[in-house]
């Protein structure tokens, strides 16, 4: 099968991801990938719960029960939560062949991630300012930005490459070369969901029940 | 000649494809719905206050676990034929996730 | 295209390997930088070993010594060890399993030219205020309060050469699960296949921890973080915890590909197939597995209490079991075997005591109370050489007589190898043997020098000699390497003449595409199986076909490079704590990530397809080729 062959929605194959040796491969490496991705964040999660509320026994630092919100937490989570679902959308017409309804929920999907990530960063402002919880302040702060950080700065990696798709492949339209590409990126902001999951959990709703 | 691109089966038509994902696409909605929902219970566990923290914190643990295995299992295909060593490998990760986690919640401060 | 390389010139061939994707110009490569890499660390061992030498010696000060033995550990683990592991595993493991390539062709020249640069990086810290001097193991107090940039060297380029460590374990994965030849089932894959696949599973679980925690001490050494601060809430041991959870593997990252050479070895050299094929399988995966449940034993005396040390006891102790399987399998291949003693034989004979002695002294640290005396002392630095020479190191110097045929197409000289052999065999006992007494009679380790007259001298003169004996010998493996290289008399696909498995099938070295047709496996030891029914060729698996191969780049270097880059622009950036800012470092940052991802965006955007060798070419090649 030759990776720029032409095609119909009849002969598109049903999985298009996985029809050339190249596009298996990327599969198989990429859910590899987010194995060992499984371990760095169970790192960063394991160094936040010993470091929580750790702070330096002077001066006023603000601990968890007292910085984060329900309402914020609530909606980035459905912000993340609905982008996941509109990218599932997305590979949907993948498999049915419909690059422009593919490309549009992309659009949606990534439209979905820059909120949130721009509530993110309107969030670390809020607490920067508010309470003078920083990266530098204690332990805590660290531990605190480092993980969401990384999440936050996994989202934004996402929302390039999805971009970057999208624009790479506006005049290629669909093919067995670039599916397993879309495919990847669909599982990675998958992925990226399932850590927000924990963090919203363990950060956010633990924090606040102290 | 059309070529085999697909299953191999020349009787799969293209009707019974777009049928199969509409159907697999709609498991997936009702995922989601769950999903909300499962967050939307825990959020709320956490917001009423009559809860003792014993029983909140385990609880919403439970809730992300549950709903983690709906992204994994649905929105991520791991259900799917051909996912099996996938399966074995991110349980790996998981369980090394498991202990390492476990470790740092025991024996660094006590 | 011609499977003969035309004569090239100079310039070509440094950009031929500038921009190769091919696994095994690759591994070239990797050989090359770990052997440079490996006579590094040998000079700073022979200095700590001169140092040593005499009580209250001043041949090298404190913090130099501290500077050096840092760089040995850290230079041997990292940019020897490892790296010339690799430079076998894609040397030999595409080919055993019947396959063109790795499945990530660009991704491995990545992996390569991460490696080079992280190591190069490091190593610049000679020059730049001094290297790292807190340990291979670079533990948060002390390094934190490094007052050079010597750590900062450490993480930086540690970091990068992690990177490319990852990138190897993901593609030596899907690799193995998905291009094996028609045939080759799972339990038909040659042991040193098996042990490439656990020990790339460890690798892709272990180095994120790493990552982490060295993230952690980037962090706190460079922009003012608090994860080990104790002032500001942080934890030491942290560190300690992150660091062996990744180090416990990292030694069975190491050992495993080593245990997997001696098992094409042991098998070969007896003229046997390797006794107890599924349970050297299950044992490999078992140790594996272990490997992440024992990491704590490098901390017993830090306070955890002795239920947590009761449980790292017990777990560090049932691995003994699994890797006795396997000693047990290696004597069972030899037992009742046609034993012919050539060089790379000579070394698995040795492994088998040596690195027996090493670990039943692991055994022996693994009871937490003994551990007590015994941890910092040179017990532990006998135990661990033992193992690690013993294991790996004897492992590459055999590796590199048996697949020098198979990757440069020319025989290492058998006289020389064995006068190597025992120079080195000699020296490495003479060495770590006496250590085991001097940690039992309370030298520490990591200490610059000792007082007199406490038992200590004679015994700390005579490993010395031992180190001299070991340099002479990988001296004569160099010699060894430049006369063959410059007779470089050609030999055929099966110079052992007792291959079993596939890579011995076609030629020495193999054309670029290995295999003109995917070879059909019929069972263990495939070759082996197709010569016992008189063929000279494996039977394939398909017609002649086009043949498509993956394009060369430049772009793996440059990507590799800018993070190479922009690791300067960090280490001087304004928040750093040892307070020397540069007003170049933010730009230099930030241009050296620009080119990273500039780069990478670049290779996103084309679409590359590779080319493909045509049937016709594969014909006439055919014709001219020199019959094995």
């Amino acid at each position: 099968m030759h990776a720029e062959e032409k095609f119909t929605p009849q002969t598109w194959p049903e999985s298009p991801e996985k029809a050339t040796l190249e596009g298996k491969n990327k599969f198989l490496g990429f859910w590899l990938f987010l194995g060992g991705e499984t371990a760095l964040f169970a790192s960063l999660f394991a160094t936040y719960l010993a470091l929580k509320n750790k702070v330096p026994a002077t001066g006023d630092h603000a601990l968890s029960t007292e910085i984060f919100s329900i309402p914020l937490a609530f909606v980035a989570t459905m912000l993340l939560l609905t982008s996941s679902l509109t990218s599932v959308y997305a590979m949907y017409h993948m498999k049915n062949y419909s690059f422009q309804k593919m490309q549009a929920w992309l659009l949606v999907t990534v439209l979905l991630g820059l909120a949130f990530l721009i509530l993110e960063i309107y969030e670390f402002y809020h607490y920067v300012h508010e309470f003078g919880h920083t990266f530098t302040s204690s332990a805590f702060g660290s531990a605190f930005y480092t993980l969401v950080g990384t999440h936050g700065a996994h989202v934004a990696f996402g929302l390039c490459w999805i971009t970057a798709l999208m624009i790479r492949n506006a005049k290629r339209g669909l093919n067995l070369y670039n599916a397993p590409k879309f495919y990847v990126a669909s599982l990675y902001w998958h992925f990226i969901d399932v850590v927000w999951v924990f963090i919203f959990t363990v950060v956010y709703l633990m924090g606040m029940v102290g | 000649m059309e070529q085999q691109m697909n299953s191999g089966n020349p009787r799969v038509d293209i009707k019974y494809r777009k049928r199969k994902n509409a159907e697999e696409m709609r498991y997936q909605v009702i995922s989601f719905a769950l999903m909300i929902f499962l967050t939307v219970i825990a959020f709320v566990a956490v917001g009423y206050d009559g809860f003792s923290s014993w029983f909140v914190v385990p609880f919403i643990l439970l809730l992300a676990v549950i709903q983690v295995i709906f992204q994994l299992y649905y929105f991520m295909h791991m259900s799917h034929k051909g996912h099996e060593l996938i399966a074995v490998f991110m349980f790996s990760g998981v369980v090394v996730a498991f202990v390492t986690v476990l470790a740092f919640l025991t024996i660094i401060w006590w | 295209m011609s499977t003969y390389a035309k004569k090239k010139g100079f310039g070509a061939t440094i950009w031929d390997y500038l921009t190769t994707v091919d696994h095994k110009k690759i591994a070239i490569l990797y050989l090359i930088a770990g052997g440079l890499f490996f006579i590094l660390g040998g000079i700073e061992a022979m200095l700590i070993r001169i140092q040593l030498m005499e009580p209250n010696s001043d041949f090298l000060s404190a913090g130099l010594y501290n500077e050096i033995l840092t760089m040995h550990g850290t230079t041997m683990i990292f940019l020897a060890a490892m790296p010339l592991l690799f430079a076998f595993m894609n040397a030999v493991v595409p080919l055993q399993i019947g396959a063109r390539d790795v499945a990530f062709p660009f991704v491995n020249a990545l992996g390569f030219w991460m490696f080079f640069f992280g190591g190069v990086f490091l190593n610049l810290s000679w020059f730049l205020g001094g290297a790292p001097d807190a340990g291979w193991t670079s533990y948060a107090s002390l390094s934190l309060a490094s007052p050079t940039h010597g750590i900062d060297f450490y993480t930086l380029g540690l970091q990068i050469s992690g990177f490319g460590t990852l990138m190897g374990g993901i593609n030596f994965l899907v690799t193995i699960i998905n291009m094996r030849a028609p045939g080759m089932t799972f339990m038909r894959m040659p042991l040193f296949t098996w042990t490439t696949f656990v020990a790339s599973t460890l690798i892709l679980f272990a180095f994120p921890p790493l990552t982490v925690g060295i993230f952690f001490l980037m962090f706190d050494r460079l922009f003012g973080a608090n994860f080990f601060d104790v002032t500001m809430g942080g934890n030491t041991i942290i560190w300690e915890h992150l660091f062996w959870i990744f180090g416990h593997p990292e030694v069975y990252i190491l050992v495993l590909p080593a245990f997997g050479i001696f098992s094409e070895i042991f098998a070969v050299f007896s003229r046997k197939r390797l006794f107890g094929y599924s349970s050297m399988v299950f044992a490999t995966v078992l140790i594996g597995f272990l490997g992440f449940m024992v990491w704590a034993h490098h901390m017993f005396t830090t306070g955890m209490g002795p239920v947590a040390n009761a449980i790292f006891a017990v777990a560090t102790m049932a691995i003994a079991v699994p890797t006795g399987i396997k000693i047990f399998n290696w004597l069972f291949t030899m037992w009742g075997g046609s034993i012919k003693v050539t060089t790379p034989m000579l070394w698995a004979i040795a492994f088998i005591p040596s690195f027996v002695m090493g670990g039943v002294t692991g055994v022996m640290q693994a009871a937490a109370p003994l551990d007590y005396q015994l941890h910092d002392s040179y017990f532990i630095v006998a135990h661990f050489h033992y193992v690690i020479v013993g294991g790996v190191v004897f492992a590459l110097f055999a590796g590199a007589h048996y697949y020098w045929p198979k990757m440069f197409g020319t025989m290492l000289n058998e006289t020389l190898g064995k006068i190597t052999f025992v120079l080195f065999f000699i020296g490495f006992h003479l060495t770590f043997f006496i250590q085991h007494f001097l940690g039992l009679l309370g030298m520490p380790r990591r200490v610059f020098t000792y007082l007199p007259n406490q038992g200590w001298d004679t015994q700390n003169f005579i490993s010395s000699i031992g180190a001299f004996l070991m340099a002479a010998g990988v001296i004569i493996l160099l010699i060894n390497v430049i006369i063959t290289s410059v007779k470089n008399e050609k030999v055929g696909n099966d110079p052992w003449g007792d291959g079993r498995t596939l890579e011995w099938s076609i030629p020495s070295p193999p054309p670029f595409y290995n295999f003109k047709q995917t070879p059909l496996v019929r069972g263990l030891d495939p070759y082996w199986i197709e010569k016992m029914e008189g063929k000279k060729e494996m039977t394939p698996a398909e017609p002649l076909g086009d043949i498509h191969m993956p394009n060369p780049s430049i772009l793996p270097f440059i990507i590799s490079m800018g993070l190479f880059i922009a690791a300067f622009g960090a280490m001087y950036n304004p928040l750093n704590q040892i307070g020397d800012a540069k007003p170049w470092a933010v730009p230099v940052l930030i241009i050296g990530l620009a080119i990273t991802f500039g780069a990478m965006l670049v290779r996103s955007l084309k679409d590359d397809h590779g080319f493909h060798i045509h049937k016709e070419d594969l014909i006439d090649d055919e014709n001219k080729g020199v019959k094995a």
